[in-house]
């Protein structure tokens, strides 16, 4: 999957979480948390939606490598299952 | 219409979802209201046959106003004064009436033209498109309920009309300001915190959701949350609410857990009998509950029965939260982030994941004493976090 295949995955995902937010904002550098204002259980329905698009199992520790919408893209294209 | 919160003194109808000869079931939704905070859907707590609807989409009505008269199951007819019926207030159910939580499926928050349960004329429905009105929105008073053309021409009178109102945040604000003035103005607070080591609860959450798929997954919120609830079992008069003269002891723990919305402003609805409920029927009715309060589509009993109110500002970075009490309520119990610290253990100084919980009690009902022991329920609770 390429990386812009992944971006807009990864963009969908935050969409269904926060709905209200204008993503074509969002500063690929800066976290995520502090940008949509989200919380640990907004997180989880993130990875939940990532793991729905994606069919990826992200494991909890790898949770702090989603903090950026670049963190969350070159994480998820080093996935082996999505290369 | 009922009182969804201290903070609330009237509330807007904006439309029915059922009709004059409908029958209604406990917990139905039978409408949906807006206040200050949030559109809320209105249950019924009551078994009957809607008789009579008195307010109309469109209507602001103060707390207290009965919307609608249900002849209930088993009753036989009343005069039509608005003191006999009560099914339609939206008052909390019984205590008797505790039940097992049940998550009723969420609806749409207004009815669609499409509702097939719509009688109407023609001739109304037409009159209804040109005014650009939702036939659904309309209590008809023609036989069985139909909506008539004069029906349709009343309710184009009373069609909300935009008006120089506070928008929603600026009055889930005042609505915020009026009740915590009212709270740190007739309740005497006190404030405990302790600091609980973490240690065993995160080792144990981390093994249990490598067990788990992402989707049953469980964040340590659940485990602070049901950990208050076990405790009040053992400091009931923390479960309490304030009559105006006393306390009245609840007896079903109905944690409320403050959610904050985006954009700002805070909603605190109940998880209902939190005590009762397994780790993985928190995490659902929790994710639920927060889904719902964002996206404004919470019941009526979600915000009238809290009984104890669970607020976390750890994710925000704070350390240590000391609440105001939210009226009628007795306590609030806050809880921080969760930070590695240095921490004496059997005669080592070790690295350990602590959080700070606090108390905010009403001293009329409790003393500190019984607070005290009240954090250290909290803290037994989670040293043992596999028996939650």
């Amino acid at each position: 999957m390429t990386k812009d295949k992944i971006r807009e995955t990864v963009l969908r995902a935050l969409g269904g979480v926060a709905p209200e937010a204008d993503l074509s904002q969002i500063k690929p550098d800066l976290r995520i948390r502090d940008q949509l204002d989200i919380d640990s259980m907004d997180l989880l329905n993130f990875v939940i939606g990532l793991h729905k698009e994606l069919k990826v199992d992200i494991p909890e520790a790898d949770y702090p490598r989603l903090a950026t919408l670049d963190g969350c893209i070159e994480y998820l294209a080093s996935l082996r299952d999505l290369r | 219409m009922p009182q969804l919160g201290a903070d609330m003194s009237a509330g807007k109808l904006l439309g029915w979802r059922k009709r004059v000869g409908d029958r209604v079931q406990r917990g139905e939704i039978i409408a949906d209201v807006e206040t200050d905070k949030a559109d809320i859907e209105v249950e019924v707590f009551a078994v009957g046959v809607i008789e009579k609807i008195l307010i109309r989409p469109g209507e602001k009505v103060p707390v207290g106003t009965v919307l609608a008269i249900i002849q209930e199951e088993g009753r036989p007819a009343e005069a039509e004064t608005p003191s006999a019926p009560q099914a339609m207030r939206g008052e909390p159910p019984p205590a008797a009436a505790a039940v097992p939580v049940r998550p009723i499926p969420v609806r749409p928050s207004v009815l669609t033209p499409g509702t097939p349960r719509l009688h109407i004329s023609p001739v109304a429905k037409k009159l209804a498109a040109d005014l650009g009105i939702n036939p659904a929105s309309i209590a008809g008073t023609g036989p069985g309920g139909r909506v008539t053309l004069e029906d349709v021409q009343k309710a184009a009178q009373i069609q909300p009309t935009p008006v120089a109102e506070p928008d929603r945040r600026a009055r889930m604000r005042q609505a915020i300001a009026a009740a915590m003035a009212r709270s740190k103005r007739e309740i005497p607070h006190y404030y405990l915190s302790t600091t609980i080591d973490l240690s065993r609860a995160m080792e144990w959450l981390n093994q249990e959701n490598l067990k788990r798929s992402v989707e049953d997954r469980l964040v340590y919120g659940v485990l602070l949350i049901k950990a208050v609830a076990l405790a009040l079992r053992q400091v009931p008069e923390l479960n309490s609410i304030w009559s105006g003269e006393k306390a009245l002891p609840c007896p079903d723990v109905h944690v409320g857990v403050a959610i904050s919305l985006r954009g700002g402003g805070l909603i605190a609805p109940a998880l209902h009998h939190t005590d009762r409920q397994t780790l993985d029927e928190l995490m659902k009715n929790f994710r639920d509950l927060v889904q719902r309060a964002r996206a404004g589509s919470l019941r009526s009993s979600e915000l009238s029965d809290p009984t104890v109110t669970v607020t976390s500002l750890g994710e925000q970075g704070v350390e240590a939260v000391f609440g105001i009490i939210y009226p009628p309520q007795v306590a609030l119990v806050g809880f921080g982030k969760v930070v590695e610290r240095p921490w004496s253990a059997e005669g080592q100084i070790v690295s350990r994941p602590v959080i700070t919980a606090t108390l905010s009690a009403d001293h009329r009902v409790s003393d500190g004493h019984r607070g005290g022991l009240f954090l250290s329920a909290v803290d037994r609770c989670l040293q043992e976090a596999e028996k939650l």
